[in-house]
């Protein structure tokens, strides 16, 4: 990754996190594929919805015929920090035109924003939407075609997980946040470390009474706010 | 596809992308306060962490959460090659072939 802004560098560095999108992408239409949801169906959601452990969570609910509501309502929560990486990224992009921001926006996933935030601190915290567009669109590109490739191929594969693809996204996670520690001045690394630590020991506690997507969002808010109480005073 | 699919479908996605734009929206129109960024810059760190974390572990409801062996184990290479060669790539590929290698071997 180096300090180019263009749409093609976009496309560029967004290509190591593509393996992600597509391990989960597969499993994904895999497990439509053996709930009985149809091809179509399958990349609507993936276009539409895109977003990937909400995708899971609305196949299992409607496979068990859920409301709409709580479908609905499940789907805001585990999504909901979108609202945190929105806020966090939107600032960088004041300057440009409501309609590219709402088109950042409308495409931004867990992976393309730590990918920005890993890109700001080569580039002298300045982003360019063209950039953001290209990562955006490749990744939105790649999830659609692997989850309908996984819906198709669903009766082939009856493991998905067998050549470890499933672990591509949290090796990414491992990735990106490694590259974030150590490439991130403006905050000590042991600062980091710090936050690190307590988002970890606040997870576990928080799994004790909410699942994984809630414990999440709680974690992070925690860990924001305890990043500010521990950080030096200006 | 019934209308339950294509309903439900349309307004998850409703949701989800006014938890991505509306954000957008508010903060190009609003001078952020210092307090709020200096809030917000521990999002990247915390929510990364939170999500790595979260895939260590196996929520059991009432219960203390179990641990993901095979995805604890499949980290320890992983974050060596992070260390060893700061490239995202190399992190992800030493993942899955360690993933793959433990679940051959009947680990975790």
């Amino acid at each position: 990754m180096n300090a180019d802004l263009t749409f093609r560098s976009g496309l560029k560095d967004v290509i190591p996190t593509l393996f992600g999108y597509i391990g989960v992408g597969l499993a994904m239409g895999i497990v439509a594929n053996t709930s009985h949801l149809s091809v179509l169906a399958v990349l609507l959601m993936s276009l539409i919805v895109y977003a990937g452990s909400a995708q899971f969570i609305i196949i299992s609910m409607l496979l068990a015929g859920s409301p709409i509501s709580a479908i609905v309502l499940s789907t805001f929560l585990i999504n909901s920090r979108m609202i945190l990486m929105s806020m966090s990224l939107a600032q960088y992009f004041k300057q440009d035109s409501l309609l590219n921001n709402i088109g950042i926006g409308s495409l931004l996933t867990d992976e393309t924003f730590a990918l920005s935030m890993n890109k700001l601190n080569q580039t002298d915290h300045r982003l360019k939407p063209n950039w953001l567009h290209g990562a955006n669109l490749l990744a939105y590109a790649i999830w659609a075609l692997a989850t309908v490739v996984g819906c198709l191929l669903g009766h082939l594969i009856t493991d998905p997980n067998q050549f470890g693809l499933d672990f591509a996204v949290v090796g990414m996670f491992i990735g990106l946040l490694y590259l974030q520690m150590i490439t991130d001045r403006s905050k000590p690394i042991k600062l980091q470390l710090l936050v690190v630590i307590f988002v970890a020991i606040t997870m576990y506690f928080l799994m004790r009474w909410f699942p994984g997507n809630i414990a999440l969002l709680l974690a992070t808010l925690l860990g924001c706010g305890f990043g500010m109480a521990v950080s030096p005073h200006d | 596809m019934t209308n339950y699919i294509l309903i439900t479908i349309l307004l998850a996605g409703l949701v989800t992308w006014l938890s991505r734009v509306v954000p957008f929206a508010i903060i190009k129109n609003l001078t952020v306060p210092r307090w709020l960024i200096n809030f917000l810059s521990f999002v990247p760190v915390a929510i990364m962490t939170a999500i790595f974390i979260e895939s260590l572990l196996i929520y059991h409801a009432g219960h203390w959460p179990g641990f993901n062996l095979e995805n604890i184990y499949a980290s320890i290479p992983a974050i060596v090659a992070g260390v060893l060669t700061k490239s995202l790539l190399a992190v992800v590929i030493t993942g899955v072939l360690a993933m793959a290698a433990i679940r051959l071997l009947g680990w975790g």
